[in-house]
């Protein structure tokens, strides 16, 4: 648990962001070290004040980092469990090792090199050539003989099932795509620059059918760092502290595997499993989801983004579609700016951190779609197998 | 029998690795029986199969045999191939689901031998035992 504005990020930090597998003959870790110090130097700090290390969808080796940028002392280094739900609490693990006198500048990160044998989208393929595909699992026994594999596959079943409860339509997806889309266009580091129409969308290639190729995230390679610390020091920094408000993680218990597995209660199959999270995050900074003035959700998939605004608040279970529909998602006109950086559909994916690093620059004012007078900005990671994760950022 | 689904190349992921839970569901299969964990001190059922019930964490667990029909909880249809081994295969539905006589249970399954385009959420099915080699059975579903 995070201690309410007792730490700050102060400082970001990112590679380029490369097409899927361009970003050789850069090694991760090299990828891994830029970002840091593009960090260091966006804070005012050296990289010989960092020491901790605080990560999540199975971190990175922090010793090697340590030795190849010569740290003096590694103080803190631990990650979350589970994978890209993680995202957003990292920072939260962060703050709870420096809140804990274990560390005061703690870096948080996440490097993605999607070479040809490792990518994602066949992340549960028992076969072909990829680095993510591994031998069945007892449980994994039960899903991947039926030809389930990507994570696609599997969000397309909860978007489904959210069509059917609700009407949600085609159209809804078709906006957040769209609207990120527009939002990446006027950003000159984001990958994808051309607009989508709505004749496109519907006319794009299906890949798992509700999913269209403008319902997935991009394949690219890039890392992103943050670094937090406490309140205090970040005072005499460069740039203004984005105060850390709540970080939370976790689900519900028998959310668990949840859509590797399809065994959650009907109660919230069809969600983004965040709305634990959510609430013990409000909770946690003592505001609402009328006090969030941009909304930086993981977009894996669109649907995804549908039901997040749904557990975290912006509009009631089931009003995702209609919400989504009337225009509430888009900057400058919406009530809730949406992934104003273009998210992981338009501007990159680097596994949620560019998320984080989306709400620090609207914190500060400096975002390149900036969302007037902008107080609190939230951040999230997932859906996905415990933990998802959220966090709430303030001036 | 071996499904045209499984001749396609699918049965090339049916290499099962179980443990001591989930063996008594695929030697059922293989004899084309669906049975499906249940706790004997509470009646709830769970799957995948483990060594407790999630309701009371009792370990007196007994395997039930259902009687294979159920309806779709929700599917997808896979029409991109991820990996290049399922060009042959797609497009293929890989649904979800719901298990008569073991409420709250889900399994993911193909469906197979029937119009794709028309399947609908709540169309009842039946299990198909689809015997892929001389040792695996993968139970997937068709419409009832
Ligand atoms: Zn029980």
């Amino acid at each position: 648990m995070t201690v309410k504005d007792a730490t700050a990020i102060v400082g970001i930090g990112r590679t380029p962001y490369f097409r899927r597998g361009q970003s050789l003959p850069l090694t991760k870790v090299e990828m891994a070290c830029q970002a840091i110090i593009a960090a260091c130097d966006d804070a005012g700090l050296s990289v010989k004040d960092i020491d901790g290390f605080a990560y999540y969808s199975g971190g990175f080796d922090s010793a090697w980092i340590a030795q190849v940028l010569g740290i003096p002392e590694v103080k803190f280094t631990a990650s979350l469990t589970g994978g890209g739900g993680g995202a957003s609490a990292a920072v939260g693990l962060a703050s709870a090792g420096i809140t804990s006198g274990d560390a005061s500048v703690v870096v948080s990160l996440m490097t993605l090199q999607q070479t040809p044998d490792a990518r994602l989208g066949a992340a549960f393929a028992t076969k072909g050539k990829s680095a993510y595909s591994a031998p069945s699992t007892p449980q994994m026994d039960f899903v991947l003989p039926s030809g389930l594999f990507s994570p696609g596959q599997m969000m397309s079943q909860l978007a489904r099932r959210h069509m059917h409860l609700y009407g949600t339509r085609r159209e809804a997806f078709a906006e957040i795509a769209i609207s990120q889309r527009d939002n990446a266009i006027k950003r000159s580091t984001a990958r994808f620059q051309d607009p989508i129409t709505l004749e496109d969308y519907f006319g794009a290639r299906m890949i798992s059918d509700p999913l269209c190729l403008f319902d997935y995230t991009q394949e690219n390679d890039g890392a992103v760092a943050v670094i937090t610390t406490s309140a205090d020091r970040a005072k005499d920094l460069r740039k203004p502290p984005a105060y850390i408000m709540a970080a939370t993680h976790g689900g519900a218990g028998r959310w668990g595997s949840a859509y590797q597995l399809m065994q959650m209660p009907d109660e919230y199959f069809a969600s983004s499993g965040h709305r634990e999270v959510a609430k013990r995050m409000y909770e946690a900074a003592g505001v609402t989801a009328a006090d969030v003035d941009v909304a930086l959700l993981y977009d894996h998939f669109s649907p995804m983004v549908l039901m997040q605004l749904e557990d975290y608040g912006f509009c009631g279970i089931g009003e995702g579609g209609d919400f989504i529909e009337a225009g509430n998602i888009r900057y400058g006109t919406g009530s809730i700016p949406v992934n104003t950086h273009g998210g992981n559909l338009s501007e990159a994916y680097v596994i949620g951190m560019t998320h984080v690093y989306e709400a620090v620059e609207q914190i500060r004012g400096e975002a390149v779609n900036q969302v007037e007078n902008c107080q609190i900005a939230l951040s999230t990671g997932g859906p996905a197998s415990i933990p998802t994760s959220g966090l709430l950022l303030r001036r | 029998m071996k499904s045209a689904l499984a001749a396609s190349g699918m049965d090339e992921f049916a290499d099962l690795n179980p443990d001591a839970y989930t063996m008594k569901f695929w030697e059922a299969a293989r004899e084309h029986r669906l049975v499906i964990p249940e706790c004997n001190k509470c009646g709830t059922f769970h799957m995948p199969p483990t060594g407790f019930c999630h309701e009371c964490t009792s370990q007196d667990l007994k395997f039930t045999e259902v009687p294979g029909t159920g309806e779709i909880y929700t599917f997808t249809i896979a029409r991109h191939a991820v990996i290049p081994m399922l060009q042959a295969v797609v497009p293929y539905v890989i649904a979800v689901i719901a298990i008569d006589g073991a409420p709250g249970v889900r399994m993911v399954g193909n469906m197979i031998d029937c119009d794709m385009e028309k399947l609908q959420i709540g169309d009842k099915v039946k299990v198909v035992f689809d015997d892929v080699n001389e040792e695996v059975t993968i139970p997937r579903f068709t419409l009832a």
